[in-house]
This record gives C-alpha cells, sequence and structure tokens, in this order.
C-alpha cells in the first residue's frame, strides 16, 4: 500500500520523534521506507540494549549504502536470538561464522567484493564485546592494522551475556557477574575504543542507545569513510545488569552523564569531537540502580570501590574533557 | 611446459591459472614459498583480478577465506603443521557451511615437541573435519591435483585439503609440467556460488540449528562425501582427457593384482615403497603397492577392490594415534575387516623412509614376522632406557 502524504502542520520541531522535523532531517528510524534490517520476531529479551543499538546501525548503514551493505555477525546474543534455524530476522545479507573471527571474515567478504568490482558494496561486521574485546581481538587487531573496508560495530554489554552473564575483558569494575561473584576486580575494562585509535585507522566512535540519533548519525558517518572503522556503542543488558526492562535508556544516559562511558569521536586516530555532559552526576547515580553493583551499597557499603569507579570516571572527563570546565569537584 | 622448478612454486604457478580472486596468507614452514610465489604474482599482476590478504593467523587466514568463499570469490590459502590446528575450529566452520575453499597442506609434524620436518600429523588430526582430503604422491600430481581440486570443491560446495609432503615435495626441485592457462581454462569454470551474499538478493548464512535439524544436516553432510567418490574419479578422468596425464582419482593400485602382500601408503613415501616392491617382486616376491590418493572421503569400496586378492595388507603410516596406533589402518580396516592387517608408523617428524629399512620391513611381512604395530627404525635402546 502506498504511503500517504499527511496534511501540513507545523515542522522544525524534535518532539513526537522528530517527525515534526523536514524529511531530510529526520532519522533513519522515522522513514516508513526503513531497511528494518532487524525485524520483528527474534528472540532478544525484553529491553535488550543490542537488538536496539543493531537496528539503529544497520538501518543507518543500509541507507547511507542505498541498501548495499552486507553483514557479518560474530556469535553472541545477537546472532543466537535473531535465527533460530529456520527462522531468521534479517532483512540484509548475513552471514555468521565463529565467535572470534568475524572482522576477518568481513574481511573477507570486503576483499571478494574489491576482486568482483562491487565497490558499491559495503562491510559491516558486529558483534558483542566478548567477541570483540576478547576472543576476536586479534582478527579485529589484524582487519584494523591493514586498514581493510569495514565498519566493525561492538554492541558493548559488559560481559557473556549469552552464556549466562559471565565477565568479559569489558565487565566493569566492581560488577557481579557468574564468574565474578564479589565483584569484578579492576578498572573499568578494556578499551577497545583507545586500542582501535592506536592503530590509526580512519574513524572510531563511540555511543549509547540513551542518544540514537548519535548512534545513526555515527553508523552513517562511517560509511563516509572507507578503510577500518569501529564503532562502539553501550548497550544495556536488562538480565546481566539486573535492571528492568524499561530502564534501558535511562540507564544507558546514566553511563554517560556520569563520565563512566565517555561518548566520542576520533579520526585518524584523534579526538575530534566529545559529546558533552550537561549534567554531572556522580558515579553512584549509575550504579545504584543495577543489581549487578547491589552488594557495593549492601550491609558492608564498599566506598573504597564506589570511590575507584569514581575516579575512573574523573580520569574519562579530564582525558576527553567531557565537561565544558575541566575542573572536577 | 616442462621446467625445472621446486614443487612449491609450481603449485603456486597451477593455482594463478585457477584464477583465484581472493589469497589470504600467514607464513609458516614449509607452506611458505607457496604464499611467496603467489603474492609476487598479484602485486605484478599477473595474477588479476585478485585480492592477497597478509592475515594475522592462520585463524585469520581460514577466517578470511570463509568471507571471501560467502562472497562468491574463488578462496584459496596455504598452511602446515601448527597452522592448520590453529585454524581447526574455522575449518569445521567452512566445510559446514559448504564453502568450496581450496587450502594446500605442506604436510609437517606437530609439536610438542617442535618439529618442522614431515609427516602427516597434521592433516590426519582434521580427517573428520569435513573437508576433502587429496595426497599428492609427486610434485607433479600436487600441481594437477590443485586444479581438480578447484573443480571437485565447486561442483561439490565443498572445501578441498590438497596435502604435499613438506620440504619432501614443497622443496624439491625437479621436472614438472606446470599446467598452461589456456588447459586450465578450459578444464575449469568460472567459480559459479551456489549461495552468496548479495544485497540484492539477502540471506542469511550461518543460523543456528538445533536438535530438530542437526542431524539432518550432518546426514547431508555425509551424503555429499559419499557423491564425492562418484566426482572425484570423473574429474580425474576428465583431467587426463584434458592434460593427457593421469593424476588423482581414489586410489592407484601398482601391482596389486594376484600379490600375496598389499602395502598401503599416501604421499611421497608411495615412490620408495614403489622401488622397493619392484626390486622384491624381481626376486619373486608376491607383493603390491595400493596409494590412497582420496583418504577423506575414505574409499571404501576402492580399497576393498584393490585389496581383494591380498592375503595380508600392511599399512604404512606417517602420522600415530597415541594410545590406539595407525589412523588409516583404521579405516583400511573397515574395507577388509577379515584380513590381517600390520600397522608400520614410519617417517615421523622427517626421518627418512629409506628402501634399505623398507626392504627389511617387508621382508619381514611376507614372513608374518612383523608385529601388529611396528616402528620403523625406532632406536629400541633408547626408548627402553627411558621405560626401564
Amino acid at each position: 500500500m502506498p504511503v500517504q502524504r499527511i496534511k501540513f502542520y507545523q515542522t522544525g520541531s524534535f518532539a513526537v520523534g522528530n517527525r515534526l522535523l523536514d524529511p531530510d532531517q529526520r532519522s533513519v528510524q522515522a522513514d516508513t521506507e526503513r531497511t528494518n534490517s532487524l525485524t520483528m520476531g527474534h528472540r532478544a529479551c525484553q529491553g535488550c540494549g543490542e537488538a536496539l543499538g543493531a537496528r539503529y546501525v544497520l538501518d543507518a548503514v543500509m541507507r547511507a549504502t542505498g541498501n548495499h551493505a552486507v553483514t557479518v555477525n560474530a556469535t553472541g546474543c545477537l546472532e543466537v536470538f535473531s535465527t533460530p534455524f529456520p527462522e531468521s530476522s534479517w532483512r540484509v545479507p548475513w552471514l555468521h561464522s565463529l565467535f572470534g573471527n568475524a572482522p576477518a571474515v568481513a574481511t573477507g567478504v570486503a576483499a571478494a567484493l574489491k576482486a568482483k568490482g562491487r565497490t558499491d558494496v559495503r562491510v559491516v561486521g558486529q558483534g558483542g564485546d566478548g567477541g570483540t574485546v576478547d576472543i576476536g581481538l586479534g582478527c579485529l587487531s589484524g582487519m584494523f592494522e591493514r586498514n581493510d573496508d569495514v565498519l566493525y560495530v561492538c554492541y558493548d554489554n559488559g560481559g557473556y551475556m549469552n552464556t549466562g552473564v559471565q565477565r568479559s575483558g569489558a565487565t566493569p569494575h566492581g560488577a557481579v557477574t557468574t564468574t565474578t561473584p564479589a565483584g569484578n576486580s579492576f578498572r573499568q575494562g578494556k578499551s577497545l575504543p583507545l586500542i582501535a585509535m592506536a592503530h590509526r585507522i580512519p574513524y572510531v566512535a563511540t555511543a549509547t542507545v540513551a542518544d540514537l540519533r548519535d548512534l545513526e548519525y555515527k553508523a552513517t558517518r562511517a560509511m563516509e569513510f572507507h578503510g577500518a572503522r569501529y564503532l562502539h556503542v553501550l548497550v544495556p543488558c536488562p538480565l546481566g545488569w539486573r535492571t528492568a526492562s524499561s530502564e534501558t535508556i535511562q540507564i544507558a544516559r546514566l553511563a554517560t552523564e556520569t563520565g563512566s562511558f565517555p561518548v566520542f569521536e576520533a579520526v585518524d586516530g584523534e579526538v575530534t569531537d566529545v559529546t558533552r555532559i550537561r549534567r554531572l552526576r556522580p558515579v553512584e547515580d549509575y550504579l545504584r540502580p543495577q543489581g549487578r553493583f547491589a552488594h557495593l551499597f549492601g550491609d558492608t557499603p564498599r566506598g573504597d570501590v564506589i570511590s575507584s569507579i569514581q575516579a575512573e570516571a574523573d580520569r574519562n572527563i579530564r582525558t576527553f574533557g567531557l565537561v565544558e570546565t575541566t575542573e572536577v569537584s | 611446459m616442462r621446467s625445472q622448478i621446486e614443487g612449491s612454486r609450481a603449485v603456486a604457478e597451477t593455482v594463478a591459472r585457477c584464477r583465484p580472486e581472493v589469497v589470504c596468507a600467514y607464513p609458516i614452514s614449509p607452506q611458505t614459498h607457496i604464499v611467496e610465489a603467489l603474492s609476487v604474482l598479484v602485486a605484478s599482476g599477473e595474477l588479476a583480478p585478485c585480492e592477497f590478504v597478509n592475515v594475522e593467523s592462520e585463524f585469520g587466514a581460514m577466517s578470511v577465506a570463509i568471507g571471501a568463499s560467502a562472497a562468491g570469490a574463488r578462496a584459496y590459502t596455504a598452511t602446515a603443521s601448527q597452522g592448520l590446528l590453529y585454524m581447526a575450529e574455522a575449518l569445521y566452520n567452512a566445510s559446514g557451511l559448504g564453502l568450496p575453499i581450496v587450502m594446500t597442506v605442506a604436510n609437517r609434524a606437530i609439536g610438542a615437541p617442535i618439529n618442522i620436518w614431515n609427516d602427516h600429523s597434521d592433516s590426519m588430526s582434521q580427517r573428520d573435519s569435513g573437508w576433502i582430503q587429496l595426497y599428492a604422491e609427486t610434485n607433479q600430481e600436487a600441481a594437477d591435483l590443485h586444479v581438480q581440486a578447484f573443480r571437485i570443491a565447486e561442483e561439490l560446495s565443498l572445501p578441498v585439503m590438497v596435502c604435499m609432503d613438506g620440504f619432501v615435495l614443497t622443496h624439491a626441485v625437479e621436472g614438472i609440467d606446470v599446467p598452461s592457462q589456456e588447459q586450465v581454462d578450459a578444464f575449469l569454470p568460472p567459480f559459479g556460488p551456489q549461495q552468496v551474499l548479495d544485497p540484492d538478493d539477502p540471506m542469511t548464512i550461518g543460523a543456528m540449528v538445533g536438535p530438530d535439524a542437526f542431524t539432518e544436516v550432518r546426514y547431508l553432510a555425509h551424503a555429499k562425501h559419499l557423491r564425492a567418490l562418484e566426482v572425484i574419479p570423473r574429474v580425474a578422468d576428465e583431467f587426463a582427457t584434458t592434460f593427457w596425464r593421469s593424476s588423482g582419482g581414489l586410489v592407484r593400485p601398482y601391482g596389486c593384482l594376484g600379490a600375496d602382500t598389499v602395502v598401503v601408503a599416501l604421499g611421497s613415501v608411495l615412490g620408495t615403497v614403489k622401488d622397493t616392491v619392484d626390486e622384491l617382486r624381481a626376486e619373486g616376491v608376491s607383493i603390491g603397492v595400493l596409494g590412497l590418493t582420496t583418504f577423506r572421503p575414505f574409499p571404501y569400496d576402492a580399497v576393498r577392490a584393490a585389496l581383494r586378492g591380498a592375503r595380508r595388507v600392511v599399512v604404512l603410516e606417517r602420522a600415530l594415534a597415541a594410545g590406539m596406533g595407525g589412523i588409516v589402518t583404521a579405516d583400511v580396516c573397515g574395507s577388509v575387516p577379515d584380513k590381517p592387517i600390520t600397522t608400520v608408523i614410519a617417517g615421523l617428524g622427517g626421518r627418512p623412509v629409506t628402501k634399505k629399512s623398507l626392504r627389511g620391513l617387508l621382508t619381514d611381512a611376507v614372513a608374518d614376522r612383523l608385529e601388529p604395530l611396528t616402528f620403523l627404525d625406532l632406536k629400541h635402546d633408547v626408548v627402553e632406557r627411558e621405560l626401564s
């Protein structure tokens, strides 16, 4: 059925999901012609940040490429919940090979397309934080170093959630997982964005599902570059973070507003833009609503751990200039 | 044209004439000369269009090949030994996804203890990976098998390993007739993938399959291998018609008809075995040789037919399954369960298999003096000292 035109009343407002903007300024998701790359019917949990993030990223990529993109997926939640044979929720060409090789498989796809002269088709690799910062790091670093024409997206929920919430190299300090019952012991986890930047690849960006407009922008911007690109998206996991499924966006926003998760862009290894924090909050505001940090506020409060997490956030704020004044109280 | 070149060079030039579109490379001895030569052919533009990808590991090499093949490109890589094991997870994935990748395995031992010399421990360890395995007896056959491998792989949508003995073949310089471009083009049509990642026709490849369908998927994989038993000899016949020489196929019987004793072996050792057997036959010993060119799928019927008249079978193995014995023996037993079979473990980690030793061994074999499991040229004093 054709999309109906609607009588003009008002434009120029971000209200009601920015539908009142001029069509060319509206979000990808506001477009009825969007790809719906990850369509309905998949088996993700309610409130899954990864499902939300993946749909926004891929729809933006598909719009940026005129529906000419191929996706390579690492093993993990995103793969399992989207493709229980004989069903698939993907409306993009999609290949799953293994847990630790998605960047290399994406390289192979890109090499094949290049050899075949299909320069119009672009390649996206994607996976969770376990597949990216741990088991897939070798292949990812190789892909970066060769500057292969691939956008790799990491949906970071801070643990191996698909296998039942175990610790990964991206699990934050203090978080309880099923393999860190007393709380993860060391700092903020591996910072893949910084590792990516150290490879001096053309484009690195971070984003969260709290600012989906920003996420769409970064996925779109990434497609303006050729060569290796990296997008790191914070995606709360209600199951692993022990939060309500309705709190996903809120928690992701608190991660940025406390400085726990810096949102920035980097071109050729140098930071070019950061999302400033408008209302800086203490990390406690981010930690307290999450069950995985409940032990820090229990009968024996762990002020030492909270201070250490705050110190990490302060370091982020200083390093990336997340607030207008660099001084932190 | 026949020229004096190194085995690796012959394989590289032959592979180039098969027009691969993506070649991935990670160095490991004794395979490295092959990908070095290919990198030069790509850089000079002699092999084009082709993307040569220098990867960060063998796991990455097979993964790049998987992506390339799934995107519809003819993909090739080469490895050996530890490298083959490092890509093991991806090997199973490539066969499970039905991707017709061709790979050279320059056979080499596996550590510990680390050893760079030739035996078959590496490819034998991956016999159940779902890949077709072909073993070259000579450098000519190694080159020829690659041309056939692409045909077989692409007709069946299955990956093929061409196994050639490290150093013994890869580094040996001899007269080799490298197939010409015209011949290869006439024999090997362009790759028409059965499944491909295409934005104009989106497809999900690699979905999760549960208990309700997994058995059927595996059954169909087995059926594909059984079909390979028909495809492999047919491709070898067609090859003979185009190239005027015989290479490949399932098995190569040599004087098996009417022989009381038959020696079964794979790879370059067959040359020495045949020379030894020739001498023994000249002396009146009733003995023949059965070379296995195809090890996976295992050609049960062809082996049974070749061993029909044999009174005893000796399987010469270049690998050892510790705690069990001979890997190939177990399969040969499946073909001829009623015949007496002895296993000879020979040439591990590059130890030369000499005609002198073989002559002694086979003399014992025909006199029924061989232990069921014999280690050729084992230094008994050394092991007994350790065991005492």
